[in-house]
This record gives C-alpha cells, sequence and structure tokens, in this order.
C-alpha cells in the first residue's frame, strides 16, 4: 500500500465527494483543463465534465457569491481561492453574506472554500499569509486546517457534508511534505474536534496546521530531555473545541499556544483568554504565545525563517515554562 | 390576489393583467406609505426605512412574468417583487416591526426580508454583491438542465461596485439565465448619476461584457413587462444574461430619515407627472377598462388589508431574547452557549 500525500488527500476527498453526491461540484481558477495551480483537481474534468468542474473568470468575489447563490438553490459547491491570500478580493461576500445565511433567514449554505495558506514556500507577502483569523471571527463560519493527510481527506469529506460554509484551509508547505498510508474506504473526520497527536505529563502546547509538526519535532528532543509535552492539534478553529483544550491544561497546568499566524490577534489570544476564564486555577505558570512577528510575511529565505516559529523556539520556551 | 398562482402565468397584455399589475402597484404604495409616514414615524418601525415610491412600476411589471421555479433578488425599492411571490403584506409589517413573525425572525429589519420558499434572496446589504449571488443562482438552474431564470435588481449606483462588473462578466462569459433590471432612479443616496458614472447610461457598459441591453421607461409598467417578456425570450432560449435599464426617479428621500433636500425640485417636479400608478390608471381610462370608480374601490380595498395586516404584525411577539444565539450553525457547538462565564 503506498502513502498519500497531503495534497494528493485532500484530491481524493474532493474527488470521492463528488463520485458519491452529484450535487457537488468545484469551482475556481485554472482548476478544469489545468487541474488547479497545485493540480488538485487535476483529471477531473476528464472524470466529471464542465459542467462540475467549473473554470471561472478571475473574480474571487463572483466566485464565491456564486458558490453561495449555488448552495441556495441547492448545489454544495466546493471552490478553490488559488491562494488563500486572494480570499480577502471575496470577503465581503463570505462574511456579509454567506455567513449570515442561516441566521438571517434560515438558509443553509452548504459550501466549501479552499484556499492554500500558509508560508515556508519563499511565496512573500501575498502568497504565504496565514488568513485565519478574520474567518474566526466571523461567527456563522467553520474554519478547519489540517495538519496530516489522514486528516486532509476526512475533513474535507466533512465540510463537504456539512450545511454551515466551511473556511478549508490547506497548508502549502504541507501539500508534498508529509505522507502517510491512508484506509482504503470512506471516512470522515468530525469538525470541531481537536486531536491529542502525542500525550504528556510536564506541559502543553496547542497548534494547527504545519505547526503541529514543529511542535511534534520539538516534543520529540524534549523527551529525550526527560521533558514531556502534550500536543494538541486544534484542526477545526472555528467553532473551537474549548473542552479539548481545557482538558490538556487541567491535565499538565501548562501551556504554550503556538500559531505560524502572526501574534496580535492570532488565536493564541483567544485561548488565553478561554483558559483565563474557564482553568486558570489549574495553571501552574504564565500561558506562552510563539507566533511570527507583527509583520507582512517577508520574501527572502533569511527573513522568512527569523518570521516563522521553530523548532529551537519552541525546545526553549517550553523549557522556560518547564522549569518555572 | 396577491398569491403567486393568481399572477402566473401573465403573457399578455389585457385587462386581467392590467388589474393585477395595478393592484400590486396601489398595495406597494400605500404599505410603504404606511410604514413610512405612520408606522416609522410612531415609533413601531425602528432603523432604516427604505421605499420604491415612483418606481413601483418596475418590480411589478417584471416580477409578474416570473414563473414558480425562478429566483428573485430584489431591491430594497422592489416591494412589488415579494408582494408577487406571495409574500403578505402582514409578513412584510411583522418584519418592519422586528416581530418574531417576521421573514427573517427579528434577525434582520426593515427591506432586508426574503424567503427561501418563495425563491426570493434578501437583499445583501452590500450594495452589488447580489449580483455574482444571482450568477450561482443560475448556474445551479443550468446544472441541473432547467429553464428558470434569476430576476437580479439593483440601482444605478450598485453598477459602480466591483461585484457588479465580476458578476456580469462571469454571467456573460457562462451564459447564465439571468435578467438583470436596473433602477436608475438618477440617485444613489445623495449621489447624482454625473458623479456615479462618467456615461450617461448604465446600458452602455454592457457591450463591455457582451450582453444586450436595453433602456426602457422604467414608470410605464407596461413597458417595463414588454421589456422583460422581451428579456425573458432571450435568457429563456439559453443566450445568456440581458440587461434592462429601467428609467425612473425616487420619489423620496434615500430613507425615511433623508429629506433629499439635494434634489432640485424641478426634477421632483418633472417626475411626479410621471407617475407609474396613475399612468397605468390613464392607460386603462383611455380603453375603458376601468373607471376611477374601480379604482378607488381598489385603492379601499388594499387600505382594508393593510389595516388587518398592520393589526396583526402589531400582536405579533418580539422574539424571545433566548434564541439570540440560534441558528448560527446548523447545530450549536459543543458548549452551549457561546459566550463564556467564569
Ligand atoms: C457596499 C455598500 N456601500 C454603501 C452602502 C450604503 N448605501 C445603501 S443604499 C446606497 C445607495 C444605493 O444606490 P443605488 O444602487 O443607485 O440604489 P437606490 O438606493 O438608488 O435604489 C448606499 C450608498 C451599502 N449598503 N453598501
Amino acid at each position: 500500500m503506498t502513502e498519500t500525500t497531503y495534497v494528493q488527500a485532500i484530491r481524493a476527498g474532493i474527488w470521492e465527494e463528488m463520485e458519491r453526491d452529484p450535487n457537488v461540484f468545484v469551482m475556481g481558477e485554472d482548476i478544469a483543463e489545468y487541474g488547479g495551480a497545485f493540480k488538485v483537481t487535476a483529471g477531473m474534468l476528464e472524470r466529471f465534465g464542465e459542467k462540475r468542474v467549473v473554470d471561472t473568470p478571475l473574480s474571487e468575489s463572483a466566485i464565491v457569491g456564486a458558490g453561495t447563490g449555488a448552495a441556495i438553490n441547492g448545489l454544495r459547491p466546493v471552490l478553490e481561492m488559488q491562494f488563500a491570500d486572494f480570499m480577502a478580493c471575496g470577503f465581503d461576500q463570505i462574511t456579509n453574506f454567506a455567513a449570515k445565511c442561516r441566521y438571517r433567514w434560515g438558509q443553509q449554505i452548504p459550501m466549501v472554500i479552499r484556499a492554500p495558506a500558509g508560508g515556508n514556500i519563499h511565496g512573500g507577502p501575498f502568497h504565504s499569509q496565514n488568513v485565519e483569523m478574520p474567518y474566526v471571527h466571523t461567527p456563522g463560519l467553520k474554519v478547519v486546517q489540517p495538519a496530516t493527510a489522514y486528516d486532509a481527506k476526512g475533513l474535507l469529506k466533512a465540510s463537504i457534508r456539512d450545511n454551515d460554509p466551511v473556511i478549508f484551509l490547506e497548508h502549502k508547505y504541507l501539500y508534498r511534505s508529509v505522507k502517510e498510508r491512508l484506509p482504503a474506504g470512506d471516512y470522515t473526520v468530525p469538525l470541531g474536534k481537536a486531536k491529542v497527536r502525542r500525550e504528556g505529563n510536564d506541559l502543553s502546547i496547542v497548534a494547527y496546521g504545519w505547526m503541529v509538526h514543529t511542535a511534534l519535532d520539538a516534543a520529540a528532543q524534549l523527551a529525550a530531555e526527560g521533558i514531556d509535552m502534550e500536543v494538541l492539534d486544534l484542526r477545526t478553529l472555528a467553532p473551537l473545541d474549548r473542552e479539548a483544550v481545557l482538558a490538556t491544561v487541567r491535565k499538565t497546568n501548562k501551556v504554550i499556544f503556538l500559531h505560524e499566524d502572526t501574534l496580535t490577534g492570532g488565536l493564541g489570544g483567544e485561548l488565553a483568554g478561554i483558559v483565563g476564564e474557564h482553568a486558570f486555577e489549574y495553571l501552574d505558570g504564565p500561558m506562552v504565545r510563539i507566533a511570527a512577528p507583527d509583520t507582512p510575511v517577508p520574501f527572502s529565505e533569511t527573513l522568512e525563517k527569523a518570521f516563522l516559529p521553530t523548532v529551537d523556539e519552541v525546545i526553549e520556551q517550553a523549557r522556560n515554562l518547564h522549569r518555572y | 390576489m396577491g398569491a403567486l398562482a393568481a399572477a402566473l402565468p401573465a403573457t399578455e397584455i389585457d385587462l386581467d393583467l392590467a388589474r393585477t399589475l395595478l393592484y400590486h402597484m396601489v398595495m406597494m404604495r400605500e404599505l410603504e406609505d404606511r410604514i413610512e409616514t405612520k408606522l416609522y414615524r410612531q415609533g413601531k418601525v425602528l432603523g432604516g426605512c427604505y421605499t420604491g415610491r415612483g418606481q413601483e412600476a418596475i418590480s411589478v411589471g417584471s416580477a409578474i412574468l416570473s414563473q414558480p421555479g425562478d429566483w428573485l433578488t430584489p431591491s430594497h425599492r422592489d416591494m412589488g417583487a415579494l408582494l408577487i411571490r406571495g409574500i403578505a403584506p402582514k409578513e412584510i409589517l411583522a418584519q418592519y416591526m422586528g416581530r418574531a413573525g417576521g421573514l427573517t425572525r427579528g434577525r434582520d429589519g426593515n427591506m432586508h426580508m426574503g424567503c427561501a420558499k418563495r425563491h426570493c434572496v434578501p437583499i445583501i446589504s452590500s450594495i452589488g454583491a447580489s449580483v455574482p449571488v444571482a450568477g450561482g443562482l443560475a448556474l445551479a438552474m443550468k446544472y441541473r438542465g432547467e429553464s428558470n431564470v434569476v430576476f437580479n435588481y439593483f440601482g444605478d449606483g450598485a453598477t459602480s461596485r466591483g461585484d457588479w462588473h465580476e458578476g456580469l462578466n462571469m454571467a456573460a462569459v457562462m451564459d447564465l439565465p439571468i435578467v438583470y433590471l436596473c433602477n436608475n432612479n438618477q440617485y444613489a443616496y445623495s449621489t447624482p448619476l454625473d458623479r456615479q458614472m462618467n456615461i450617461d447610461d448604465v446600458v452602455e457598459r454592457a457591450p463591455g461584457y457582451g450582453l444586450p441591453a436595453e433602456i426602457v421607461s422604467g414608470n410605464d409598467v407596461l413597458a417595463v413587462f414588454k421589456a422583460t417578456r422581451r428579456a425573458l425570450e432571450h435568457v429563456r432560449g439559453g443566450n445568456g444574461p440581458y440587461l434592462i435599464e429601467c428609467k425612473t426617479f425616487r420619489m423620496s428621500g434615500h430613507s425615511a430619515h433623508d429629506r433629499a433636500e439635494y434634489v432640485p425640485g424641478m426634477l421632483r417636479e418633472e417626475w411626479s407627472r410621471k407617475d407609474p400608478v396613475l399612468m397605468l390608471q390613464k392607460y386603462m381610462v383611455d380603453r375603458e377598462w376601468a373607471t376611477e370608480q374601480d379604482f378607488k374601490q381598489i385603492r379601499k380595498g388594499v387600505l382594508d388589508e393593510i389595516d388587518n395586516a398592520v393589526e396583526w404584525a402589531l400582536a405579533q411577539p418580539f422574539p424571545d431574547p433566548s434564541t439570540l444565539e440560534d441558528d448560527v450553525y446548523e447545530t450549536a457547538p459543543s458548549g452551549g452557549r457561546l459566550r463564556s462565564a467564569p
């Protein structure tokens, strides 16, 4: 049995859902014959035809608006943003319309917006951003970011079957850098449920996306020093699995929040708020946030390396917190 | 009258059609008048209050041609479309009053209402945003091989938004079944047309996207009807979208708070002589289809209906505050109430 990469897993997830449900279709820029900028939809045109693999003009707002309209009229669109950064061009459609339909008029919007996000690929200020927070802050949206190939497929399939709009953030660096053996049959991974990736007793680290791997690498090295770090992968950023966050804090009594997104207004602050309100008395040390600095994502290798949180940084902070 | 079934199918201009059109135009005029000049001033309607006074012919003359499977995205000047789709005055009033029995159950106000069952998308307040959404509704029709169409309504100001251009372009590229109905009432809030666009007519934008367009008198309901019929022939025939620019004038402020002092008096006076209700009545009298007495009766019937509807709406409860956090998602996130407490 061969291993499946994260990007192949996403492709397989869409493919299987399109086989399963004739109302599922994909739409975006350069996705039909070309197969998409990251080749996620390669081969789908041949299998499913033009009607279900829809190339659009370069119009993010119209893509999202049309996806929403199609969802209102009974379809289950899976939209591709060429890069998550350009989802900003459809921001109004997403946040002012799609997200509010159920609340305003009881209209469900079963729509997935797939968006390749994240850095470490020399993408620079327009092709590397982590754009989750404006969407996390929008009631009515679900925001998902898988860290593994298994989750990429399972969460995407669950997102396509979900009856609320889902922002599905795919990490570009993970596309081809992680792979694993996937089960042959149909499976989904539930939205809104975090997963403990590594059990530990001394302290916890909460992360998502690529940073889960950074956390796991750090935990492996810390183990050699006798520091036992629990790694919690959030998987869904909205709605948050608060119980899982609180459970790990109550277990280890020390917590680091790690994200690739910039610090101010990042998810770490929200997580700290939840822990401060609900598990303050369990804390044996200060909550620690590790995030990118508040700058645009720089291009040059030296700058981008300095920008992104590193395994060494996590190790150092974990040691400090453990000693506290 | 008032129900969708009663209005459909309308194709020929005859006495029945004229009466139906007149009824809906008078209902829209009187209902909005009641809301703006009475209920709003009495504080029974809060928030914004937009009317389509003087523009009734546009929504009525076009929506009357809609089939049950069609979708409509009315603008804030198009109450007539909602009425024709069978949305009752009492539902509209309860909506304006923020009652639980209103179309959005108090979640949204004023003309920001719609109804999935009756295929009316509620106004997307971001002006112009309905244009791409209309594209998606139409795309789903094409996807299933239906012959339905979308009636997408907007004002002249909307045509300055990027969404309008993205939406038109995409629909034209994809040959989507949409009739675009622009109410060019010459103002967007306080901004006159010549500060909105450097062209005289909205239709001049259409060739840039390769779609047919025509100008019609938006105060002549029969002209709107005929133009819509032409557009539908094109669109239902699978030939892609079609734009109708309805020349009209906003005979009110932008909303109830706005006295529109920026509008030259002459202009308003000129357009008051083209009142769409009076124009239709004159047409009917000229053909001896009706008399002043008939019109009085129609108006009286409408006013009675509105009285009853107001009474019903005022008796509706306000939404229960405990429902505040319902319906954000299909299933409420675990942890119960979204607000945290120590
Ligand atoms: C994107 C956006 N900007 C501003 C507003 C505030 N606004 C509401 S209606 C309106 C004028 C709209 O003009 P037009 O499209 O011509 O429609 P009309 O009101 O004249 O029918 C404005 C500026 C808005 N709702 N949305």
